[in-house]
């Protein structure tokens, strides 16, 4: 099958960090389906991919919240995805969530509980004919922080399920990978201090998780954050609750 | 979501710790920058100086770079402002379309392009950048965002373009892309042992697409002013052999280097930079006379070696350019020359240019007919004496110098360079209320 027989749904569609993997999925000739709230703003996006790489863009109109709403969604579709990108995240506030019963549960629902249950589904749909599901989790769910524990503790169920997906359909020739960014430039991280380094570009970024997708890969993470979540993973707890990180 | 860091301009002098946001137009009208001190949008920060920067707000423009329409019968091109030439190249060369001007660098937005008014090595034939823009959308201190053309808002039109991101965020650019045929530039290199050479071959060669000269700013006495002359045209298929002929649009991929550190300060003094310019003469004066190169290395031949920037160390260096009307411009160039070569001051490569007419309708525009030269000095006490120097022999002679490129001229300089321009710019600043608004440090420092 070549690209153009493999369309990609781009779930998130809005955030830096898909907006990447639309252009480099749009660069190998993959016709795309842009998925996000107010799809309507997703206009320049469908003009700016269409042009650059001549290829079918669509917009489409998804709230991950409505959980109601997810197999309709996948059934008005123009074509049943052959990849799935799941860019979905909030990031919250943890000074203003931690404690809060409503805040926190739209932290966890929208990072955990609705992707989790539309990608069980999408599975189901695609395991007969095969494709990939790309889930974008988070370092931030490999250990815990007085930062961003709220965040980090759905990010880590959410990783856990995906883990548990990819195993379940392990004979099958469906493909499920788990991305972990670092840091990542985009818009959303514009206005935070990023540790230098560390902090990767969307353009850049985006062209090697696509093609850890293209090889199978089961997990992908950034060399470097691989090397540091090791350390930080391996802290014992009674020095890691110490430490500023 | 604010957050402060350190910026500077590509000269790396000044630096300053700024509060920066991400231009969303969606957010504008919530921002509120402090009273008098006001904001300014930046985009891949390659302006040399104190333009771009704004320690209260600077706002981050470099990603709404989105392509909305392209015709591809006129080659009209609608995109965010933040796009840049470095994507327009590489998404339009191989469908045969070349930005219209483009400056030394490839890797600028549309609306810096557009905020300095860019020029390129074709200046002398169809004007600057504004001159090739159709129309765009100005976010105004009034919070209301207006189309801009040579047809409505004319005023903000013109005091936009040119006007150093003074009059309000460009948001969205229409611009005419160029037709070409290859993506390859014949180039044809002429020597000139002298100034008036120089001059005697730029306006014989009026005619030529793309002219540029490298001159030798330290070489003393008979071979002041001794440069080459690089010309350049579009090849034509038929130019093309082989492969190239077969796929003209394909260039070779260029491997970048990277400037690894700072360069030591005492790396750079008189006699290596002799040595240097010494060298690039001689070996460019060695090549055949004509040549086929690609684009890449025709226009942005520095775009090559990331953050080159750095071989001026860590302290920085400024950037010279200065204008100066054809009349005064012989004898505004050999004292120029004399200046700097008797300071033993100067830089790897300077640039000497011929101006097509200036646009007299944008006040702060900085091209003028006549010739213009572009030089760098790492900064030391010395070169600053010797800047103000130069600012005094520019004035002298009807001369101006380019914004995009100062971080250190007064506001008697500017005033003396734009002496039409500034009082224009300054009241139109005052009608639409954007001087309280839209303030870098640039125009904190000349009272714009």
């Amino acid at each position: 099958m070549t690209p153009a027989d493999r369309p990609a749904l781009i779930l998130g569609a809005r955030s830096g960090i898909a907006r990447g993997i639309a252009a480099a999925l749009a660069k190998r000739g993959h016709p795309l389906m842009l998925a996000a709230r107010r799809a309507g703003e997703l206009d320049s996006d469908v003009s700016d991919l269409s042009i650059r790489y001549n290829c079918a863009v669509t917009a489409h109109e998804f709230d991950v919240l409505d959980l109601d709403g997810h197999a309709g969604f996948l059934d008005g579709l123009p074509a049943t995805p052959s990849i799935i990108i799941c860019a979905i995240g909030v990031l919250g506030d943890q000074n203003r969530d931690a404690g809060d019963a409503q805040a926190t549960k739209l932290i966890v629902d929208s990072n955990y509980l609705a992707p989790c249950l539309f990608l069980e589904q999408a599975a189901t749909r695609m395991a007969e004919p095969g494709g990939s599901i790309v889930a974008i989790g988070s370092v931030a769910g490999d250990r815990g922080r007085a930062k961003n524990y709220v965040y980090g503790s759905a990010k880590a169920g959410f990783a856990t399920y995906m883990s548990g997906l990819r195993q379940k359909y392990a004979d099958s020739d469906l493909h499920v990978m788990t991305v972990k960014p670092g840091f990542v430039r985009t818009a959303m991280t514009e206005g935070m201090d990023l540790p230098g380094p560390l902090t990767s570009d969307a353009e850049p970024f985006a062209e090697r998780v696509v093609s850890a997708m293209e090889k199978g890969r089961q997990v992908y993470s950034d060399l470097r954050w691989r090397a540091l979540m090791a350390v930080i993973t391996h802290l014992p707890e009674r020095i890691f609750m110490k430490t500023k990180f | 979501m604010s957050t402060l860091q350190p910026l500077s301009g590509w000269a790396r002098w000044p630096r300053r710790t700024c509060n920066t946001a991400p231009l969303d137009p969606g957010r504008l009208a919530d921002l509120s920058p402090q009273a008098g001190q006001g904001m300014i949008a930046r985009g891949h920060g390659r302006s040399y100086g104190d333009i771009a920067m704004n320690p209260d707000l600077t706002l981050m423009g470099a990603l709404r770079n989105r392509i909305l329409s392209f015709d591809a019968a006129s080659g009209e091109l609608v995109a965010e402002a933040g796009l840049s030439i470095a994507e327009i190249l590489q998404v339009f060369v191989p469908r045969g379309w070349f930005p219209a001007v483009t400056p030394g660098t490839k890797f600028v937005t549309m609306a810096g392009l557009i905020a300095v008014d860019a020029h390129g090595k074709n200046h002398h034939k169809v004007g600057s950048f504004g001159d090739h823009v159709l129309w765009f959308d100005l976010y105004c201190a009034d919070g209301q965002t207006r189309r801009c053309s040579r047809e409505q808002n004319i005023d903000l039109f013109n005091a936009t373009i040119g006007g150093n991101g003074l009059t309000g965020h460009i948001l969205t650019v229409c611009t005419q892309l160029l037709q070409i045929h290859s993506g390859w530039i014949t180039q044809k290199t002429l020597q000139a042992s002298d100034l008036d050479q120089a001059i005697e071959i730029f306006e014989a060669h009026h005619d030529a697409t793309y002219s540029v000269a490298w001159i030798d700013c330290l070489a003393k006495g008979a071979a002041r002013g001794r440069s080459l002359v690089f010309l350049g045209e579009h090849a034509t298929p038929d130019a093309l052999e082989g492969a190239k002929a077969e796929r003209p649009f394909d260039i070779p991929a260029r491997r970048n280097l990277r400037m690894p550190m700072d360069a030591p300060s005492w790396a750079l003094n008189s006699y290596t930079l002799r040595a240097f310019n010494r060298l690039y003469y001689r070996v460019n004066s060695g090549k055949p006379e004509t040549q086929l190169v690609d684009y890449d290395t025709y226009f942005y031949p520095l775009d090559a070696i990331l953050e080159w920037n750095r071989m001026y160390g860590k302290g920085g260096f400024a950037q010279y350019q200065c204008a100066f009307p054809l009349s005064s411009s012989r004898e505004a160039l050999l004292k120029l020359l004399g200046a700097i070569s008797d300071a033993g001051l100067g830089s790897f490569l300077a640039v000497l240019k011929r101006f097509g007419p200036g646009s007299p309708e944008r006040p702060l525009s900085f091209p003028m007919e006549g010739y213009t030269l572009a030089l760098d000095f790492q900064l030391s006490p010395e070169a600053l004496t010797l800047m103000t120097e130069m600012d005094e022999i520019t004035c002298q002679h009807g001369g101006r110098l380019y914004m995009a490129k100062d971080s250190r001229m007064s506001q008697a300089t500017l005033e003396a360079g734009y002496a039409d321009g500034v009082p224009i710019f300054r009241s139109l600043r005052d009608a639409t209320g954007s001087r309280p608004l839209f303030q870098s440090l640039l125009s904190q420092r000349l009272n714009l």
